[in-house]
């Protein structure tokens, strides 16, 4: 649920900001329990996600990275910020759309169920989108496809007529552009 | 060359080597080790309380008073489930507490063993960290770790859980050298940017106003004296929210009183009023905003905070400043004199006389009384009988709270220890017995309402055992105060469940406990009791029987602004008017 006004639990006219939607990179240690913390956070104190990606990134540090696609006014966002750098485990946190276009990509898994010209239709939408078949027997195909948000919201919309019965979708992992490192 | 040890024998080792004297705490099944540890050695004493809770308040007590961390320590599932009331109290105070709990085995987590809970898990979003350790080889690491951020930064509560085959295993103990921290690095001095402009801007304030809070009294006694320093040297007046009595002398004439939802007329008006305000170590609570599209509308902000998520989290800073209030009072202070800014006398003259029209209002008045003892003034009368001593005065939660921060009035930091952001019924009695076991030459009371008092009556237990002179002055009415208040004034009158019918006789529960028990229904005979329980070297509950339907006043109705407050002469009618459908709703 959106609070119409995060600035204030008191209610009345007060500025209501636009939402924004920013990608934010958080480096942790992976110790037992530093999800839970961030996503606790998140729950506790009534801010959106829209998407969470985590996995250990280097395994000598014991480090990972999670990326969370984050919803809300640009000042929850900035304490959405702080509140995570509050976390002990916590090393940084980047907002990626902060910091210009970030590259985002994220990984889907489709399976489509049906015969004939459904079929061959799916099929070339696949194509069309350069979705692999990784899986198929003659009344169904599993595609994986790669790439922004966007272009997957669209296959699948498009998947609806031919078929689709399953996704699993892995959610945005996204790395700033250039040369500078986290 | 580490030394071997047991987990058990780690942790007594760890504790004494972090200086401690004292551990709040109630045994079980799964701390046994620790506490055949305890019993073979000195060093570290035990106060035995007599619930979990009263262990995190007597430790949040005992940090209050001291300025050093509280330890407690309890077994697992319902020894670390009681303890949770108390680490979020200390997590919203920002009190540093280390709380280590016994857990089941490692082999049995998540069996659903007996007195098996998910500590770790319970107590995530009430203390600053929590580990679960599961080598013997971390532990003494993780212990030292754990008083590191409980004290550091922004203080609070931290838990360590420990299960009951770590506690028995053998593994090497290392020293508090040892500990240096990956990412937990807090911000204590600011950046000189900040103190530059905020100087610029304090200087040239017509309307000024400072507005201090908590963050001082944790910064330890060189906040307060620097914070005394910085406000005489510019002459502008302070407030102070509930957190922050006794950084500022209460006697001073710069001093305006508490601010805030009871707090002066004075005050509030100066902050509405103001052209800068000085935040020092306060958070913009919602008990002092108000409303926050109306609050303080025509100033600029300067917000000084050790956490960088409090600035900007409800009100907009003009100029924010991170850092430990001692650090930033002190490159202030410097630049300040570096600077020695020509002051807008004749505007600050102005504003002081603007400021003593309000005070005129003396909205603390009440109606005496010369048959009932009316509770405002019982809290006068206490003061002036105690205010000469080396007190230490806390509170439970409701008017009674109220009463005492309105009326006693304190000159030095850590002598009030009160449960703000959390507002826990209940915390007054342990948080006393821990003040009393850190000074226990001082008078150490605990204003306190009938109602908040039973909810945590058993620890009367534990003043007796430990020889805690400690006194309880119940301002009694009968009622849970403010939620009639609340009532009466919101709702109607219809006072749903807010009269208790069935109190116990205080004296006589005094006595049953080995306490002594004193009662006082008449104003004249007040003086002469106050002065009879202060000479009494036992703990004592001081029945207070106070005019029953008494409001607390000056209140600023929920949803309204600083410059919409009620004094003590409205009546329940424009109370009501004044208080909308959309104050209704809050809080």
């Amino acid at each position: 649920m959106v609070n119409a006004n995060p600035q204030s639990h008191y209610v009345g006219p007060g500025l209501v900001q636009a939402e924004v939607t920013r990608t934010l990179s958080i480096l942790v240690d992976n110790e037992p329990g530093v999800l839970a913390r961030v996503i606790g956070l998140f729950s506790g104190r009534g801010y959106n996600i829209d998407s969470l990606t985590v996995t250990e990134t280097e395994h000598e540090k014991h480090l990972s990275r999670i990326t969370i696609v984050a919803r809300g006014t640009p000042a929850v966002i900035v304490q959405i910020k702080h509140q995570l750098e509050r976390l002990v485990p916590v090393h940084r946190v980047r907002d990626l759309t902060d910091e210009g276009v970030s590259l985002e990509r994220e990984l889907a898994l489709v399976k489509v169920v049906g015969k004939g010209e459904k079929r061959n239709e799916a099929l070339r939408l696949a194509e069309v989108f350069r979705a692999s078949v990784v899986d198929t027997s003659l009344e169904h195909f599993v595609f994986e496809i790669t790439g922004k948000a966007s272009k997957i919201e669209t296959f699948l919309n498009l998947l609806t007529e031919v078929g689709l019965v399953e996704v699993s979708r892995t959610g945005i992992a996204a790395i700033g552009r250039g040369a500078a490192s986290m | 060359m580490a030394r071997q040890m047991t987990g058990a024998e780690m942790v007594i080792k760890a504790l004494a080597d972090q200086g401690v004297e004292f551990v709040f705490g109630y045994p079980g099944g799964a701390v046994l080790p620790i506490y055949d540890e305890l019993f073979q050695q000195e060093q570290v004493k035990h106060i035995l309380v007599r619930q979990e809770g009263g262990a995190v308040h007597s430790a949040e007590g005992y940090a209050r008073s001291t300025g050093k961390v509280g330890v407690v320590l309890v077994t697992s599932g319902p020894g670390a489930t009681n303890a949770v009331t108390g680490l979020t109290d200390a997590l919203m105070d920002s009190i540093p507490i280390v709380c280590l709990t016994g857990q089941v085995p490692t082999h049995l987590i998540g069996n659903d063993a007996f007195q098996e809970c998910d500590t770790v898990g319970i107590t995530r979003p009430c203390t600053k960290h929590n580990w679960l350790v599961k080598n013997v080889n971390d532990l003494a690491r993780v212990i030292h770790e754990a008083f590191q951020i409980a004290r550091t930064g922004r203080p609070g509560p931290v838990v360590v859980d420990i299960p009951k085959d770590i506690q028995f295993a053998t593994g090497n103990y290392v020293g508090p050298s040892n500990i240096g921290h990956k990412t937990y690095k807090p911000r204590l001095k600011p950046e000189a940017a900040g103190i530059r402009d905020a100087v610029e801007l304090i200087a040239s304030a017509k309307r000024p106003v400072f507005y201090t809070g908590g963050g001082v009294i944790n910064s330890g006694p060189k906040g307060s004296q620097l914070l005394r320093e910085f406000v005489r040297l510019t002459g502008f007046p302070i407030t102070s929210t509930l957190m922050g009595l006794g950084a500022y002398p209460a006697a001073d004439k710069q001093w305006l009183g508490m601010l805030g939802m009871h707090g002066t007329y004075e005050a509030n008006m100066a902050m509405h009023g103001c052209d800068v305000m000085i935040n020092i170590g306060a958070r913009f609570d919602d008990r002092i905003t108000g409303r926050l599209d109306a609050f303080s509308p025509g100033s600029k902000k300067i917000h000084v905070d050790i956490d960088p998520s409090s600035i900007n989290k409800n009100v907009r800073a003009d100029i924010p400043i991170v850092g430990d209030v001692a650090y930033v009072l002190e490159d202030m202070l410097r630049v300040w004199k570096a600077k020695s800014p020509v002051l807008d006398k004749p505007a600050h003259k102005a504003w002081w006389k603007q400021i003593d029209t309000w005070r005129a209002k003396k909205s603390l008045s009440y109606k005496t009384s010369s048959d009932v003892i009316m509770p405002q003034y019982a809290v006068e009368r206490l003061y002036e009988l105690t205010k000469d001593r080396d007190c230490y005065i806390s509170t439970e939660v409701g008017q009674h709270q109220m009463w005492a921060a309105q009326f006693y009035r304190f000159e030095e930091p850590n002598r009030w220890l009160t449960s703000g952001g959390l507002g826990t019924m209940g915390y007054g009695l342990p948080a006393a017995i821990g003040a009393q076991v850190a000074h226990p030459k001082s008078l150490c009371i605990d204003i306190a309402g009938d109602a908040s008092i039973l909810m945590n009556i058993q620890e009367c237990s534990t003043a007796v055992q430990f020889d805690l002179p400690v006194k309880v002055f119940i301002l009694n009415n009968q009622y849970m105060g403010m939620v009639r208040q609340w009532q009466q004034l919101l709702h109607g009158n219809r006072l749903s469940h807010s009269y208790t019918e069935a109190l116990p006789d205080f004296v006589k529960l005094a006595e049953a406990y080995g306490w002594v028990g004193m009662r006082c229904e008449k104003p004249d005979e007040l003086d002469d009791a106050i002065k009879e329980m202060i000479n009494i070297k036992r703990p004592v509950i001081f029945d207070c029987r106070v005019a029953q339907l008494t409001n607390c006043f000056p209140m600023i109705p929920s949803g309204k602004a600083h410059n919409d407050m009620l004094l003590g002469e409205t009546t329940d009618e424009e109370v009501g008017r004044a208080i909308g459908k959309e104050g209704k709703v809050l809080v």
